[in-house]
C-alpha cells in the first residue's frame, strides 16, 4: 500500500472563543482520498474543527496546510479555497429556487456548463422534482439535500461534512450515505465526516477521529476504533454512554 | 366645488399637453432629486452594508447618529445648508447658495440616512451564517457582498424608496436653499407652495398630481421589481 498523502494537516491548535479554548490539538492529518468520520459528543468541537480545515476561521495558535503548505483565510489562493467546501449542520439556503441553490457556485465560478451534472446530482439526491421550489419551502431533510447538492455539483477536492443525515428518515440517510460513499470512492473525494451516528462512522469511514471537549483522543482505522478502542472514553461512547 | 372641479380638469389638460411651464418644473425636479438619489444610493448602500456587517468600536455611536439623520426636521437641514453655504459660511466661495447644487446638497443629507440605514437593517437581518456558508461555496468577498444584498433585495429596494419619498415631497429645505427662483430653483413642491398661493389652483393641483404620480410610480415600481425577484412555487 502507498504511504498516504496528508492533504490538510492541523499542528499545535489551540483555538478559542472569549477566554475559553474549545480546540487543544497537537496533529491531525487528513489523508488523500480518504473518508475521516470525526465523532465525538455535543459541543467537543467537531464543527469548529470543520471551520478551520475549511480555512473559514484562523485558529488563534497552531497552522492549518494544504499539501504541506501553511496557508490562512487570508493568504489561501482562491484556486486552492475553491477546491474545499462545507455542508452545514444548519444550512444556509438562498431566498432563491432549489435549482439556483444548487447552481449557486458554480454560478460564482463562472460556470456555465455544468447543466449535466446539476441534473445528475438534482436526480441522485431526489431532489429533481423541487426543482423550481422555493427553498424556503422546504422540509428540513429537503433542506440538507440541497446543501449536500451544492456541495457535490462543484466536484471539491475536500468535501467536509457536518451531520449531513441529521434530519432524515433511514431510507434517505442510506440514500445519502450512497451518494457520500460514491463521492468518495469512485470521485475520489477526500471527505471529513461529522456524525452523531456511530453506525454510519463504521460503514463510511476508512479511520475515525474522536474528538472529546476539544481533544483529539484517538485517530484509529475504523475496524480496530469499534473493536478495540484505545481509549477508554471512545469505548464508553461507542457503548453510548454518557462521557463528561 | 364647481373650482376643484374646474381646477382639476384644467389640470388634467395642462399635464396631457405639457405645459412649458409644468415641463421645466418638473424637469428640474427630477434631475435633483434624480441626482440626489443616485448619490445618496452610491455613498448610502456600502455604507449600511458595512454596518450591518461590521461591529467595531464606535459602531453604535454611527448608527445613533443614522438614526437621528432619519428623523431629521427638514427645515433645520436646509438652515444648516444655508449657512454653510452663505457668503459668510464656510463653503461661501463655492456660490452655490440659491442654486439647484444648493439644493441636492440638502437633499442629499436627508436621503442619505434613510438609504444607509435601512440597508443596514436589512443586510443585518440576513443570517450571521450566511458569509462563512456563502465563502465555502467559494464566493470572493465581493461575491459575498453582491449575495447578500441579494438576499436583503427587499429591504434595499424599500431603502432607495424611502430616499426618493423623502426628497421628492420635500419643500422647506429646497424652498431655503433654492430660493424657488422661476427658471432656475422652481421644483414640483415649491411651485406647489407658489402657485397655491396665488391662487392658481389648476396649476398646483396639476402639480400635486404629478408629484402624487411620481411617489406612486416609484412605489409601484418597486412592489413589481420584489414580486419579480422572490422565487415562485
Ligand atoms: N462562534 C462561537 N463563539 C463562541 N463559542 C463558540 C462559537 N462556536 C462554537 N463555540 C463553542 O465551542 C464549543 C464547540 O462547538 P462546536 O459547534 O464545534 O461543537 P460540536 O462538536 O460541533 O457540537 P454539536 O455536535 O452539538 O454540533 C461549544 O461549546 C460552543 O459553544
Ligand atoms: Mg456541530
Amino acid at each position: 500500500m502507498l504511504t498516504p498523502t496528508p492533504i490538510l494537516s492541523l499542528r499545535n491548535i489551540r483555538h478559542s472563543y472569549g477566554r475559553r479554548i474549545v480546540l487543544r490539538l497537537d496533529q491531525l492529518d487528513v489523508c488523500q482520498g480518504e473518508l475521516l468520520a470525526l465523532v465525538g459528543p455535543s459541543g467537543a468541537g467537531k464543527s469548529t474543527l470543520l471551520r478551520l480545515l475549511n480555512y473559514l476561521e484562523a485558529p488563534t495558535q497552531g497552522q492549518v496546510m494544504y499539501h504541506d503548505q501553511v496557508y490562512t483565510p487570508n493568504t489561501l489562493p482562491l484556486a486552492i479555497r475553491r477546491r474545499i467546501t462545507t455542508v452545514f449542520q444548519q444550512p444556509y439556503l438562498l431566498n432563491t429556487s432549489v435549482y439556483h441553490n444548487v447552481t449557486y457556485g458554480l454560478r460564482l465560478r463562472g460556470n456555465r456548463n455544468g447543466q449535466a451534472i446539476v441534473e445528475e446530482v438534482l436526480r441522485t439526491v431526489g431532489l429533481a422534482n423541487l426543482r423550481n421550489a422555493p427553498a424556503h419551502t422546504l422540509s428540513g431533510g429537503e433542506s440538507q439535500r440541497v446543501s449536500l447538492a451544492r456541495g457535490l455539483v462543484l466536484n471539491p477536492e475536500i468535501l467536509l461534512l457536518d451531520e449531513p443525515t441529521a434530519n432524515l428518515d433511514p431510507a434517505n440517510v442510506r440514500l445519502l450515505e450512497n451518494i457520500i460513499m460514491q463521492a468518495n470512492r469512485q470521485r475520489h473525494t477526500t471527505i471529513v465526516l461529522v456524525t452523531h451516528n456511530i453506525w454510519q462512522a463504521r460503514r463510511l469511514a476508512q479511520r475515525v477521529a474522536f474528538l472529546f471537549d476539544g481533544e483529539l483522543l484517538e485517530v484509529t482505522p475504523t475496524e480496530q476504533f469499534f473493536e478495540s478502542p484505545r481509549h477508554p472514553k471512545s469505548a464508553a461512547f461507542i457503548r453510548g454512554e454518557l462521557v463528561y | 366645488m364647481d373650482i376643484l372641479i374646474r381646477g382639476f380638469l384644467h389640470a388634467l389638460d395642462l399635464i396631457v399637453h405639457l405645459d412649458p411651464a409644468l415641463r421645466e418644473v418638473v424637469i428640474l425636479s427630477l434631475q435633483v432629486s434624480g441626482a440626489a438619489l443616485f448619490i445618496s444610493i452610491v455613498l448610502g448602500i456600502p455604507t449600511g452594508v458595512w454596518l450591518g456587517l461590521h461591529t467595531f468600536r464606535g459602531r453604535q455611536i454611527l448608527v445613533a447618529l443614522l438614526y437621528t439623520g432619519m428623523g431629521l426636521p427638514p427645515v433645520v437641514v436646509g438652515l444648516a445648508i444655508y449657512l454653510l453655504f452663505s457668503h459668510q459660511g464656510p463653503l461661501g466661495n463655492l456660490d452655490w447658495l440659491f442654486t439647484p447644487k444648493a439644493m441636492i446638497s440638502a437633499e442629499i443629507i436627508l436621503s442619505f440616512p434613510l438609504v444607509a440605514g435601512f440597508t443596514m437593517t436589512a443586510i443585518a437581518s440576513v443570517s450571521v451564517e450566511a458569509p462563512q456558508q456563502l465563502r465555502s461555496l467559494g464566493a470572493t468577498s465581493t461575491q459575498i457582498v453582491l449575495t447578500l444584498l441579494y438576499e436583503a433585495r427587499n429591504g434595499v429596494l424599500a431603502a432607495i424608496v424611502a430616499g426618493f419619498g423623502a426628497i421628492i415631497s420635500e419643500v422647506g429645505a429646497v424652498m431655503l436653499v433654492g430660493g424657488n427662483i422661476e427658471h432656475h430653483t422652481r421644483v414640483l413642491t415649491t411651485a406647489i407652495v407658489l402657485e397655491t398661493r396665488k391662487g392658481n389652483f389648476d396649476l398646483a393641483i396639476a402639480l400635486g398630481l404629478i408629484l402624487v404620480g411620481f411617489t406612486f410610480t416609484a412605489n409601484w415600481f418597486l412592489l413589481r421589481l420584489q414580486g419579480r425577484l422572490d422565487p415562485r412555487p
